[in-house]
């Protein structure tokens, strides 16, 4: 077996967004041009002054699709992921596979800060005796691809790559490696994140991360508009079945799409500020384009990072511009984030989620929101309506996600 | 002070809570372990609920003597009277 040449499908797709529970109403949103924000709901929202009372909540709560004994013991990103892989591993036809060739690639920006805050709530009031035993396996980072691990008897491995809002989609580079490499056949891979919590609220709000558009939530993610003034924190999971093609058609599933390969570099710029010039987001995608042996005429679509802050909006443009050249001139840009919110660790598995349906689909969603396109962006920004995108057969498109600490990450994929 | 029963029935609610087992199938004679598959780790969450709902102390040098239910239920009666 010659392990470099083996060829990454995916063949399950699960979702739970602000847009919707499920991979179909949340890409039924995105075409309606629909946004997930709204004002916040939950007792504490007026309890600290925060300076930022709107978010993108998911559109179901987890509550209503799990068991209550799910719900207490599991934090509410456990329970996101577990939903997203659920409805992802249905969709690739709930297969047999020898559990010591899956393994469980599951990403949070964050982790369980719900569980830690409310763990510590409980020690200031009530003491160390009421602290619940089950603290700890709910609090950390690595809790979501245990519970995915766990259900799905993944032996192969469980991995959490922690890269701020690149999570996600390192975690599906990193299930690509592990099938390349041999290690396994099948990976559920994706990214989880709920941290609408007033303490990050707040310590992002510190940042001057968020937007401030509180009169107005459903206008507030507004990437590439002249008038952005950040993110709109978000929440739920996204969650993709990966499988060697070789494994996927020996057993005959159904394929959504081909990931052909990964970029992956660090600014070593800014803690938080991206590279003005995009150089780091730039050597990502090419490293991606190299990996898919294609060149940068070849992508028909880029689902862009893009979050709707001042600086690093811009700076995507120039990354992608330096990568591809004129070619970028020929390739439809969606920002879904103008709709989702941003979802933090969950963000790259979502988007490329949502580029993977744009390719199939053969239709690039809306960026809500751009009614003033930013002069000093270079790209063709799919602004209020879908666009078709044309091309005979397959169609590559590309998935950025950027964060925190510098981390790029670029996903090239293709439709079959 | 509540009567055995109603520490019982209180009883069942945490467990069902916690494990998803019907409120009915927490008897006095069912053994934790053997009986109603309680891991260690829930077993733990199910004294700190007992504690909070019946404003008793269990401490866990104590814990590991109540092996069914009915010594639970014993041991929270006594430690209420």
């Amino acid at each position: 077996m010659t392990t470099t040449a083996r060829r990454v499908v995916v063949t399950g797709l699960g979702a739970t967004t602000p847009l919707g529970g499920d991979v179909a109403s949340t890409w039924e949103a995105v075409l309606a041009g629909r946004s997930g924000a709204r004002t916040l709901q939950g007792p504490w929202t007026s309890e600290f002054d925060l300076p930022i009372t709107f978010g993108a909540q998911a559109a179901v709560p987890a509550e209503d699709v799990l068991e209550r004994r799910e719900v207490k013991r599991l934090d509410p990103s456990q329970q996101f992921a577990v939903i997203a892989a659920r409805e992802a591993w249905a969709d690739a036809g709930t297969p047999e596979v020898d559990p010591l060739r899956l393994a469980s690639v599951v990403a949070t920006g964050i982790g369980g800060i719900w569980t830690l805050l409310t763990a510590y709530d409980t020690l200031r009031e009530k003491g160390a005796r009421r602290v619940l035993p089950l603290t700890v396996p709910m609090l950390m980072g690595n809790g979501p691809t245990s519970a995915i691990s766990l259900e799905f008897t993944a032996r192969a491995g469980a991995h959490t790559p922690v890269s701020a809002c690149a999570s996600g989609a390192e975690a599906l580079a990193y299930g690509a490696d592990m099938i390349r490499s041999g290690r396994a056949d099948m990976v559920i891979a994706g990214g989880t994140e709920a941290a609408i919590h007033p303490l990050p609220i707040a310590s992002f709000a510190a940042m001057h991360a968020l937007s401030r558009r509180n009169e107005d939530p459903a206008r507030a993610s507004r990437p590439f508009d002249t008038q952005r003034d950040g993110f709109v924190l978000g929440e739920g999971a996204g969650i993709v079945v990966l499988e060697s093609e070789e494994h996927a058609r020996a057993r005959g599933a159904r394929v959504h799409a081909e990931l052909l390969g990964a970029g992956l570099s660090a600014d070593a710029h800014h803690v938080a500020a991206p590279e003005p010039a995009g150089a780091g987001v730039s050597r990502a995608v090419k490293d991606a384009l190299a990996a898919a042996d294609l060149a940068p005429g070849d992508l028909a679509h880029v689902n862009a990072h893009a979050t709707s802050t001042p600086a690093g909006d811009v700076a995507e443009d120039r990354g992608l511009r330096l990568a591809l050249g004129p070619a970028a001139d020929g390739i439809a840009v969606s920002a879904t984030k103008s709709m989702t919110g941003h979802l933090l660790g969950a963000a790259g598995a979502v988007e490329s989620i949502l580029t993977i349906l744009a390719l199939r689909e053969r239709l690039a969603p809306p960026t809500i929101n751009v009614d003033d396109l930013d002069p000093e962006v270079t790209l063709d920004v799919v602004r209020k309506d879908p666009r078709p995108l044309s091309g005979e057969g397959p169609l590559i498109g590309l998935n950025n996600a950027f964060g925190f600490g510098g981390h790029n990450v670029s996903l090239v994929l293709r439709s079959v | 002070m509540a009567s055995e029963q109603e520490i019982l029935s209180g009883l069942a609610e945490i467990v069902n809570e916690e494990t998803g087992l019907p409120t009915d199938s927490v008897q006095a004679d069912k053994s934790f372990t053997d009986d109603l598959d309680i891991d260690s780790l829930s077993m733990m969450t199910i004294v700190v609920n007992c504690e909070e709902k019946f404003g008793v102390r269990i401490p866990d040098e104590d814990v590991k003597n109540l092996r069914t239910v009915g010594d639970a239920v014993a041991y929270i009666s006594q430690a209420q009277g």
